[in-house]
């Protein structure tokens, strides 16, 4: 098992080299699901805001699972 | 050809119709990226064996050529949706483009960086300016500009636009990537996997690599569709689909 993580003493570059490829892969997958979640959650508090435009006092209720 | 595929085509051209059916191919996609990355992971990193110039050092390849190979597949795949939606103004085909350039960039940045990591203890330096080495990294900020020009317009159709024509005018720089190891001697090795001809790679370096060439090309799919569902929701946020997705209306918004 060392021996598989020593690579031949080329471990610390080998290593980096696959933790930096699953890094960086890892904030481009979280990245568009926060995204679109933060984006449905802004389209929400404005259709909350719009329909409180148009029927002024209705209190901001819908915004629930926001 | 049938005469369904036109048609298929066309109303995945319907942003509703292309929000669910990225929210259904996404998982599929992004499951097969993990079973064909770990396979290729096992394969690469533990029954191919060990170079007899670079000993361990090259399993690198397993992950810096097919992220090299997607950095420039990503460029062309962006190139004809921006031209597509340049052409016919097809709202999803400048979504497409638009939401591939950060991917691009992800795995550019990923050649890059195990790049240096390969290149120190080989040729001795993290970075010289060899003309693959430049080509990648301008490659690199053409994705970044192509990102930063679609998100500086107010109105998104308009920085979509403005950004397509960036796109298609740094797509000069692709074949100048592929080919400078040809054009150019200087220190970045030719090509080892060959279309055309015989590969110089064992059989049992070669499969790892084209599984994880196949698993980066899912990822792909699963990102990209990430993304355009979660541009869909700004940019037709006005329309009445989006709505009953925030909503939550009837039920058609699967995870």
């Amino acid at each position: 098992m060392s021996q598989f993580l020593a690579m031949g003493g080329y471990g610390s570059y080998v290593w980096t080299s696959f933790a930096a490829f699953f890094i960086v892969l890892l904030i481009d997958t979280l990245a568009p699901l926060a995204r679109r979640r933060r984006n449905l959650r802004e389209l929400r508090a404005r259709l909350a805001r719009q329909e409180n435009r148009r029927r002024p006092g209705t209190p901001p209720s819908n915004e629930s699972n926001a | 050809m049938a005469n369904w595929v036109p048609l298929w085509l066309h109303r995945l051209g319907s942003p509703p119709v292309f929000y669910r059916f990225a929210g259904a191919v996404r998982p599929w996609a992004f499951g097969l990226a993990l079973l064909l990355g770990a396979v290729a992971l096992y394969g690469g990193l533990v029954v191919a064996p060990a170079d007899y110039q670079q000993g361990d050092a090259y399993r690198i390849i397993f992950i810096h050529v097919p992220s090299a190979w997607m950095s420039l597949f990503i460029y062309g795949v962006m190139a004809v949706a921006a031209f597509i939606g340049l052409v016919w103004r097809i709202k999803i085909a400048e979504v497409v483009a638009m939401e591939s350039a950060p991917v691009g960039a992800a795995f550019t940045l990923i050649t890059l960086v195990t790049g240096s990591l390969w290149g120190k203890p080989m040729w001795g330096t993290w970075w010289t300016w060899d003309a693959r080495l430049t080509s990648e990294l301008v490659l690199l900020f053409i994705y970044l500009g192509i990102v930063g020009l679609y998100h500086s317009f107010e109105d998104r159709r308009q920085g979509a636009r403005a950004a397509a024509f960036l796109v298609l005018v740094g797509a000069v720089n692709v074949p100048i990537v592929h080919f400078s190891v040809n054009w150019w001697n200087t220190l970045h090795q030719g090509s080892t996997i060959r279309l055309l001809g015989p590969s110089h790679i064992e059989a049992s370096m070669l499969w790892p690599l084209l599984t994880m060439m196949l698993a980066t090309k899912c990822y792909y799919i699963a990102s990209l569709f990430a993304r355009v569902r979660a541009d869909l929701i700004a940019s037709e946020g006005g329309k009445a689909w989006v709505r009953d997705i925030a909503l939550g209306q009837p039920g058609n918004d699967p995870a």
